[in-house]
């Protein structure tokens, strides 16, 4: 596309584009290239570094704690996928329906969202030990109760994001498919599972998009709610990566070389899990 | 969708009113608990503050938590440095993004592309794979203060921004800028007096989104700030655990309930927008 327009704006790039593109060097890309180059290298800081080709890679992937905390990572992404989806689906779903108050209802679920999960984690550290205490028992008694305490905080902060997307993929669905389907005799489970299901396909690739690599990402809550207790077994792969840079000094490589490899995992499922969706998508 | 038929309409309000109460629980039990001794709170987090603040047998604590947990968080400061790197770094973001999309979309060579491309990237790295070498060039460039976060919230969140601005940009005919262009106008003219304008929702709704984001970040601030000077809110609710061995748990309810309170205000203030762009935020990448 050639026009006036873009030629004229052409000689502006130095006002339009380059403060975004100076910042993005700075926080984005010199960054990223140097953490590329740096996880085959042993080092302290960015200068000091000398070439240990794949020695940072050979430590990371056999450092058990690694794969265990990879494997609660991904065991933790499809039980809250699932569960957010399920649950933000049909409170949505039902929202959606002549019911008093609803309004006030999707307001309630939302808020969550909008406090940060350090303070979260916080908040639910309290109710749950304050019920497991019942049982003599505390967060970091188990991982188990590490793992599931984090499940609760998420989903119940989740749901109500994503039943806001959902609400909105509702209300756009046509109106005359449905009637037409009723008018055919399908039942209200049919219409929801044959008719207003397959229609939403591009909504639920958004919304298991975002809780997956959320999923994958969560840093904060598990740094408050149990920062890994009981020794280092309740932790995810972030907050085991964290702890890899900053816990001992001289493997700031080998955590350089776990955050590629998460890197890469992240990259991987979100393109997987996007092509997997998009390809139950329909047209109306 | 408008098939509005439900069984038992009274029942479901009636179920619903349960679900929210049980949803903002854990919310009312740190108001609760902010009024408590500390050491009731652990002891018994599901009673409520009885007697009064003076009688140590009392659970009540009056507003003492609330005072301890300001003055050892140094709770104001924070909170202003959290509004100073928020507003900053939204603004800038939403000016130089709005800016850069609309160069990409119009001038759409081979360089607009590729930078495009770029921040799409940008949107799927974890901030891990950078967080390591972003802290030492922060140090390096000086930029470890609330305003050099500035500009690395505006380079590390520059992907989602320019993302949804190019989408709004192309929806946009190019035809009004080019009449514009005719009547003489220049192009800065023609961006911020058209373009702009016809903008504005998104630009609210990206507002938005990176104010949930940025005022809520943890890691980014926490490992480029220098932390003797300046510390934002979330830094200061963890360092109450961090560094001072164990928690104080009386002081932590009494900063939470703080940490809490504006959220919720702005919440009700701008929830329409809110919903706008979250949903602004629902694009597949």
């Amino acid at each position: 596309m050639t026009n006036t327009v873009g030629k004229a704006i052409r000689k502006w790039g130095w006002l339009f584009a380059l403060p975004t593109f100076a910042a993005f060097c700075i926080g984005f890309i010199v960054p990223f290239i140097f953490g590329i180059y740096l996880s085959f290298m042993d080092f302290t800081t960015v200068t000091d570094g000398t070439p240990v080709g794949l020695e940072n890679y050979k430590e990371a992937l056999s450092d058990p704690e690694f794969w265990r905390a990879l494997g609660m990572t991904v065991m933790f992404t499809i039980v809250t996928t699932i569960i957010i989806n399920v649950i933000g689906f049909a409170i949505a779903y039902m929202l959606t329906k002549a019911i008093k108050g609803s309004t006030f209802f999707r307001s309630v679920f939302f808020m969550p969202n909008l406090i940060g999960g350090i303070i979260l984690g916080y908040v639910w550290q309290l109710l749950l030990n304050g019920v497991l205490s019942k049982w003599g028992a505390s967060l970091t008694f188990s991982e188990k109760y590490g793992f599931w305490g984090l499940v609760i905080l998420v989903s119940w902060q989740q749901i109500g994001y994503m039943m806001i997307i959902y609400i909105a993929g509702l209300q756009a669905v046509p109106s005359d498919i449905i009637e037409a389907a009723q008018v055919d005799g399908a039942t209200g489970s049919q219409r929801l599972f044959q008719v207003i299901l397959p229609m939403m396909m591009p909504t639920i690739t958004v919304c298991t998009f975002l809780t997956v690599t959320n999923g994958f990402k969560l840093y904060d809550q598990n740094l408050a709610l149990t920062n890994g207790a009981p020794s280092n077994r309740s932790e995810l792969v972030a907050l085991n990566i964290f702890r890899t840079f900053y816990g001992r000094v001289g493997y700031e490589g080998v955590g350089q070389a776990k955050a590629v490899v998460f890197f890469l995992i992240v990259a991987a499922v979100a393109l997987i899990q996007n092509k997997l969706t998009t390809s139950k998508e329909v047209e109306a | 969708m408008n098939v509005n038929e439900t069984r038992h309409p009274k029942l479901w309000t009636v179920f619903f009113s349960i679900l929210s109460l049980l949803w903002i629980y854990p919310l009312v039990l740190v108001l609760i608990n902010s009024f408590k001794k500390k050491i009731y709170i652990s002891a018994n987090p599901f009673s409520f503050p009885s007697g009064s603040a003076s009688n140590p047998k009392d659970t009540a604590a009056g507003l003492q938590n609330y005072a301890t947990g300001i003055q050892r968080t140094d709770f104001f400061n924070s909170f202003l440095w959290s509004v100073v790197i928020t507003v900053g770094a939204v603004a800038l973001i939403l000016i130089c993004c709005s800016m850069c999309a609309w160069w990409i979309v119009r001038v759409n060579n081979w360089a607009a592309r590729l930078l495009y491309t770029l921040f799409l990237f940008n949107m799927i790295v974890p901030f891990q794979m950078v967080m390591f070498t972003l802290s030492n060039i922060t140090d390096e460039l000086g930029l470890a203060n609330p305003w050099g976060l500035w500009i690395i919230y505006l380079g590390f969140g520059a992907g989602l921004a320019v993302f949804i601005f190019t989408g709004t940009v192309k929806g946009i005919p190019v035809s009004l800028e080019e009449s514009a262009m005719i009547d003489g106008a220049s192009v800065p003219q023609i961006f911020f007096q058209i373009v702009v304008p016809i903008m504005k929702p998104s630009i609210v709704s990206v507002g938005i989104l990176e104010t949930m984001w940025i005022w809520n970040d943890y890691l980014l601030p926490y490992l480029t700030l220098d932390l003797n000077k300046y510390k934002t809110i979330p830094i200061a609710v963890q360092y109450l655990r961090g560094g001072y061995g164990s928690i104080d748990m009386g002081a932590m309810m009494g900063c939470l309930v703080l940490a809490i309170i504006p959220i919720v205000l702005f919440y009700v203030v701008c929830q329409k927008y809110i919903v706008k762009g979250v949903l602004a935020g629902a694009v597949k990448g």
